[in-house]
């Protein structure tokens, strides 16, 4: 797996609350058993009417800002419904990383374990970078993941968290099962002192 | 001895290993599956080359796409969700999981079958891929939703590796004011503390309101505190706890015995600390309902439709806006006596047979308002046959409702009953945001009671106001 150093690329702002899964990746898209398909579905209904045809006015469709791979979205971003296929139809729409006040918490999972980039900064500073994208949509922002930190087109940084293992999943790419799997001895130890401590606990 | 709380107790009894200060490896007891967020999970073992680690300690249910119109046997006609049925039984067939298939007798939705099959029990660890785990904290079982990455972990290591949660106690105490049950009473909390109110922590419920509800209600209240954005919802188990589960569990009396001795220690010590807590009277509390797309815009029956001008942060005013001009009310509007379209009851949130027992309670000798539809989905197979049992079933079908087959249904509306564009529905459901019941619904939370009254009148009720208007 290819290491994962940086992201590049224009902003998108899109901020709305508590943008749930469900907008993010409405049910018709849900009756899969791979994951393709997805790019068409992103944020269907806010992209599109009820016949299908672009909805005039909607950021995402303004060709102009059709290359952006940062989206800049609001607060408890990615709420409701643990569908991981939000973050896959994010990521193949083109998206690499987003950047909000704050996440919630499954989607927050979901998108290390796909390495989508996260970037939680304080509401004051994301309400700064949507400023700086009024005043230029084409400026790029460059996201260091290894030093957390966002530099905006003038020059600015902002700081972000990023748990070191996260930090790993995103840059290295982790295959963290296989990682849990060399502790497998550890797990099977484990069970059997938890099955004989609490037989409650046994199915089947 | 440092003291501990419920949720550290539940971690620290199945921490395989720390990996670091923010996460552990954690053992996972019981693993639910659906036949929309496994499918992908199974596909990524096949390409590794891996194994289901422990089939037994797996379940899964068809739930999300199934019709639930009645029909012997159940046929499913869209092609693309047939294939996700026949794909769960095929993967279940392979890895040797026991499914809950789309014509088996006990079928319905995953948090419902899960319970009454007696496969919760105080002091697991419940995962699923599906947010509405949260439900079986009510049984003293630390439940969480997942994501299909994570499904897939745990499918081959029987562990997840998990980040820690911060603690909140929320205490509630008093009598539930009458008209009122524990959704109005999560709705009404929601309402309080935000939607993200809870976002990070694990919720420890205590007090003598939750002390009196009973294990279906406290269900109902643990499913929807993740509204709230919590990563899992508590109650210690107590009497009610092992009144529900006695006869599901089966334990001969030696076994049951041990068991509970071990259950009674599964409460926060006296000393316990909590990152945060909350305290409220249940006498605050009335029959709620949402006006908004977020679980959090909620108002009692008898307040006005809030205003953008009133909201205090430039966030939630335009939070405000947009949820005012999706759903079609004017701020400062009475929510009571808005027409609805359609009511819906049945969801993980409010699909057991309390809930239609309530139901039954307020349309017996009553019909369901001309112009409405009104949909009872019940919660699973075995639901549905106690409901038919009691004679609940039959005082429904003579209101007028439908009388399904069980699912999840409308609550997401994967399967085909899904509202049509400006539809207004009462739901006993649990999430209000734009177009989940289907593109242009409008969605108003509310309770089974609530929802009834709604069916009966034709329109948003206090239901406490019912008996005058009949």
């Amino acid at each position: 797996m290819s290491m994962l150093f940086d992201i590049r690329g224009a902003a998108l702002p899109l901020p709305i609350e508590n943008l749930d899964t469900d907008q993010i990746m409405p049910k018709q898209f849900l009756r899969i058993i791979d994951k393709a398909g997805l790019a068409q579905g992103l944020l269907y209904d806010l992209r599109f009417d009820s016949s299908g045809q672009p909805i005039a006015g909607c950021v995402m469709n303004d060709a102009r800002y059709r290359r952006a791979s940062i989206l800049i979205g609001g607060a408890n971003f990615g709420c409701g419904s643990s569908r991981e296929h939000a973050v896959w139809g994010l990521q193949q729409y083109g998206f690499s990383a987003v950047i909000a006040p704050s996440f919630a918490e499954i989607f927050y999972s979901n998108a290390m374990n796909n390495r989508l980039l996260l970037v939680q900064l304080a509401r004051a500073e994301v309400e700064e970078l949507i400023l700086d994208w009024h005043r230029d949509p084409s400026a790029e922002l460059r996201i260091d993941i290894e030093r957390q930190r966002v530099e905006s087109a003038s020059g600015r940084e902002y700081e972000f968290p990023l748990g070191e293992r996260h930090k790993r999943m995103v840059i290295d790419g982790l295959d963290t099962i296989g990682m849990t799997l060399v502790d497998l001895a550890d797990i099977q130890a484990f069970e059997q002192v938890h099955h004989a401590r609490h037989p409650w606990a046994t199915l089947g | 001895m440092r003291y501990r709380n419920l949720y550290e107790k539940l971690v620290d009894s199945h921490t395989v290993k720390t990996i670091d200060a923010e996460n552990v490896l954690l053992y996972v007891d019981l693993h639910i599956m659906n036949e929309y967020t496994s499918p992908q999970a199974f596909a990524g073992l096949e390409e590794k080359g891996r194994q289901v680690m422990r089939p037994g300690q797996q379940l899964a249910v068809v739930s999300h796409i199934i019709p639930t119109h009645a029909q012997t046997p159940r046929v499913i006609v869209d092609s693309a969700a047939r294939l996700q049925a026949e794909n769960l039984a095929r993967n279940c067939s392979k890895a040797g999981i026991r499914l809950f298939g789309t014509n088996d007798p006990d079928q319905g939705i995953e948090h419902i079958v899960a319970p009454e099959r007696g496969l919760v029990r105080p002091g697991m660890v419940i995962l699923c891929g599906d947010s509405h785990t949260t439900t079986y904290g009510a049984l003293g079982a630390l439940g969480f939703g997942i994501g299909t990455s994570e499904v897939e972990h745990v499918l081959a290591t029987q562990t997840l590796v998990y980040r820690l949660a911060k603690t909140m106690l929320i205490k509630i105490d008093g009598k539930l004011p009458f008209g009122t049950s524990s959704k109005d009473l999560v709705i009404w909390l929601i309402s309080r503390i935000g939607a993200q109110g809870a976002r990070g922590y694990a919720v420890e419920f205590a007090g003598s309101t939750i002390a009196e509800l009973s294990a279906e209600a406290r269900m109902t209240l643990c499913n929807m505190t993740v509204e709230a954005g919590a990563r899992a919802a508590l109650i210690a188990p107590d009497q009610t706890t092992f009144d529900y589960l006695r006869d599901k569990v089966g334990f001969e009396p030696s076994q049951w015995d041990a068991a509970m001795r071990d259950w009674a220690t599964m409460q926060s010590d006296a000393g316990a600390q909590f990152d945060c807590e909350y305290r409220f009277e249940a006498s605050d509390i009335a029959p709620f309902v949402t006006w908004g797309t977020s679980p959090d815009q909620a108002i009692a029956i008898d307040e006005p439709v809030p205003s953008a001008q009133e909201q205090t942060s430039p966030e939630s005013a335009e939070s405000t806006r947009r949820a005012l001009r999706y759903i079609g009310l004017t701020p400062g509007q009475s929510i009571v006596g808005t027409a609805v379209d359609r009511v819906f009851i049945g969801s993980c949130t409010n699909g057991r047979i309390e809930d239609l027992r309530t139901v039954a309670a307020i349309v017996r000798g009553r019909k369901v308002a001309s112009g409405v539809r009104a949909m009872v989905v019940p919660g699973s197979g075995a639901v549905r046959r106690q409901a038919e049992a009691e004679g609940i079933a039959q005082v429904l079908i003579e209101a007028g409702f439908e009388w399904r087959e069980p699912g999840c249904s409308m609550c997401l509306a994967m399967n085909d009953d899904v509202l049509s564009d400006g539809e207004r529905c009462a739901s006993t459901t649990n999430r209000n945001f734009e177009g989940r019941q289907g593109r242009g619904g409008r969605t108003h939370l509310m309770s089974p009671a609530m929802a009834a009254a709604a069916a009966v009148t034709g329109c948003i009720t206090d239901v406490r106001k019912l008996e005058a208007l009949a």
